[in-house]
């Protein structure tokens, strides 16, 4: 905490942003951005999951307790998921609990979510660079570092 | 294409597979009006069934090899070349069409209009391709090369007659295809301009062909009297939806995704899904029969095991502490939660408790993250996994 502090004493804040993206197309599409020599800022931190049907919105909050200062969720493009309906199941998730994050304390400005398809590098890269810059104008989120701190 | 009549009952082309005719059912007067009948009674009637309809077929199958090909980009998009609008105006596959032995005038080429032997034919490429506002930013690959071989086929056809292309870049890589092009300018005399047209209109019977020359920086005007177009390849017409229904990706363009473009090219990420030719994207002949016989050897490789290997990465019920509420089963798009009954040693059940069928669950998760008692885990993405990897943050 007193880390981020300073930081932001020096203007030298950098976000950590935790990005929960399925196997098939947002991770693929990642990988293109590697593969392709593409640059974004480093600030995002992948979990691959299967399938973004898969993420708990328990997740999400961990992240935060473990110091992330945005989140983002990213899967298939709704009726392209590889597992048939994974998406949907995200997006009826992500629907039913944005107001219960806000409830809970979390800004919804640090919570994102996108779909980016295996080929869509190029919107893997814009859409990092922005959360990066957008969760930087907010500075750190330190209200659930502290929870995780003190267990 | 327009060039030419056919009969209602004909063979597709010579080297159709199966080369067997077929009758055109809208057109037909025996179908329509039950009048005629004529190629019945010449034939074996066996062989023609009038009332036959299109019919739904089931099978069970071990493998998909998807090869749903390309289409044309619609060149009346493209108003400045006057094609529909200017009879000579044509496209490769119409040219394709003139100078086949099989075709409307048996390989001569004659000009739509009045059929007259042109003498003078502008090729004009990227029509469509590499024009992110008018077309599509992709290069559709094989144009370079069909144009060439117009222009070979042209002049040994008309022995007097000149052509011209206007190109933005000769893309001929490929082995043997740069000599190609070559010998199409230096033997057969083919007139390369680069450079792109402005515009293309009739006067005296005459194409007149607009167009810079940037090599030479001049304006050119070409009296034509036939205009062919190189025009790009897309994708073809409700590839999306079968995309969807296969379960495999597709970029903006609607060209299907490979597993991985260098190492898992005809794969797809749908477990026994393959693909072959222009569905993933412009290429050429040997290109397509090359990915066609890698596409079939994969599948034949994949029937020749007597076991398939499947992920590990599958569903798996704590049975202390599932209580049968079944979100999992409502959830699962594979229909791979079971009813599993819990019998005393009487036989007697006395709960049931949902049970996963590793053969048919894909390792998605969605009951994982459904389960209200957490009672079910993936295997390589459990819980306790995903925290560990958000602590080391």
């Amino acid at each position: 905490m007193s880390s981020h502090t300073q930081h932001e004493q020096t203007g030298g804040f950098e976000p950590k942003i935790v990005a929960f993206v399925c196997n098939w197309c947002t991770y693929a599409g990642a990988d293109l951005a590697g593969t392709s020599r593409m640059e974004y800022k480093p600030n995002v931190r992948i979990i691959k999951l299967p399938c973004t049907g898969r993420i708990d919105p328990l997740f999400i909050i961990k992240a935060f307790e473990k110091g992330a200062d945005g989140v983002l969720v990213s899967g298939c493009h709704p009726g392209d998921c590889h597992y048939t309906t994974g998406n949907y199941h995200a997006r009826r998730r992500w629907i039913a609990f944005k107001n219960l994050m806000d409830f809970v304390g979390i800004d919804s400005q640090r919570l994102h979510f996108s779909w980016v398809s295996a080929s869509e590098a190029i919107k893997w890269v814009d859409l990092v660079n922005n959360i990066t810059d957008e969760v930087k104008k907010l500075g750190p989120f330190v209200e659930y570092k502290s929870l995780g701190d003190r267990q | 294409m327009g060039m030419a009549q056919r009969k209602v009952i004909y063979t597709p082309f010579p080297q159709a597979v199966p080369n067997i005719p077929v009758i055109d059912a809208a057109n037909c007067p025996k179908i329509q009006k039950d009048k005629c009948g004529a190629c019945a009674s010449v034939s074996d009637p066996r062989c023609i069934d009038f009332k036959q309809q299109d019919t739904v077929i089931t099978e069970d199958i071990g493998a998909i090899i998807v090869a749903t090909g390309y289409q044309l980009m619609p060149n009346e998009r493209f108003g400045e070349y006057g094609y529909g609008k200017i009879k000579d105006v044509i496209s490769g596959l119409q040219f394709e069409r003139l100078a086949s032995a099989s075709g409307p005038t048996g390989g001569e080429i004659r000009r739509p209009s009045d059929g007259k032997t042109p003498k003078n034919v502008v090729f004009i490429q990227c029509v469509g391709s590499r024009d992110e506002k008018k077309g599509v930013s992709y290069c559709s690959k094989i144009c370079c090369m069909y144009t060439a071989k117009h222009t070979m086929l042209y002049k040994h056809k008309v022995h007097d007659g000149q052509s011209y292309v206007f190109y933005m870049d000769i893309r001929a890589g490929g082995k043997r295809y740069e000599e190609f092009v070559r010998r199409a300018i230096e033997h057969d005399g083919a007139m390369y301009l680069r450079g792109r047209v402005s515009r293309v209109y009739e006067r005296d019977g005459k194409v007149i062909v607009q167009g810079a020359d940037t090599l030479s920086g001049n304006q050119v005007e070409i009296e034509a009297d036939m205009v062919v177009l190189a025009t790009a390849i897309v994708s073809r017409e409700g590839a999306d939806t079968m995309a969807q229904k296969l379960g495999i990706g597709y970029d903006k363009y609607k060209f299907y995704n490979e597993y991985h473009p260098k190492l898992k090219p005809v794969e797809t990420v749908t477990a026994g899904i393959f693909l072959a030719g222009t569905c993933v994207g412009p290429m050429d002949i040997p290109e397509s029969v090359s990915m066609g016989s890698a596409a079939a050897s994969k599948v034949l490789a994949l029937f020749s095991n007597d076991q398939m290997a499947r992920e590990p990465i599958t569903a798996n019920v704590n049975r202390t502490t599932c209580n049968g509420c079944w979100d999992c089963l409502v959830a699962c798009p594979y229909s791979a939660i079971e009813e599993d009954a819990v019998k005393n040693r009487q036989g007697i059940v006395l709960k049931m408790l949902a049970k996963v069928n590793e053969g048919v669950c894909q390792g998605c998760g969605v009951c994982v993250a459904a389960c209200r008692s957490k009672s079910i885990d993936l295997r390589g993405y459990t819980d306790e996994q995903v925290y560990a990897a958000l602590a080391a943050f």
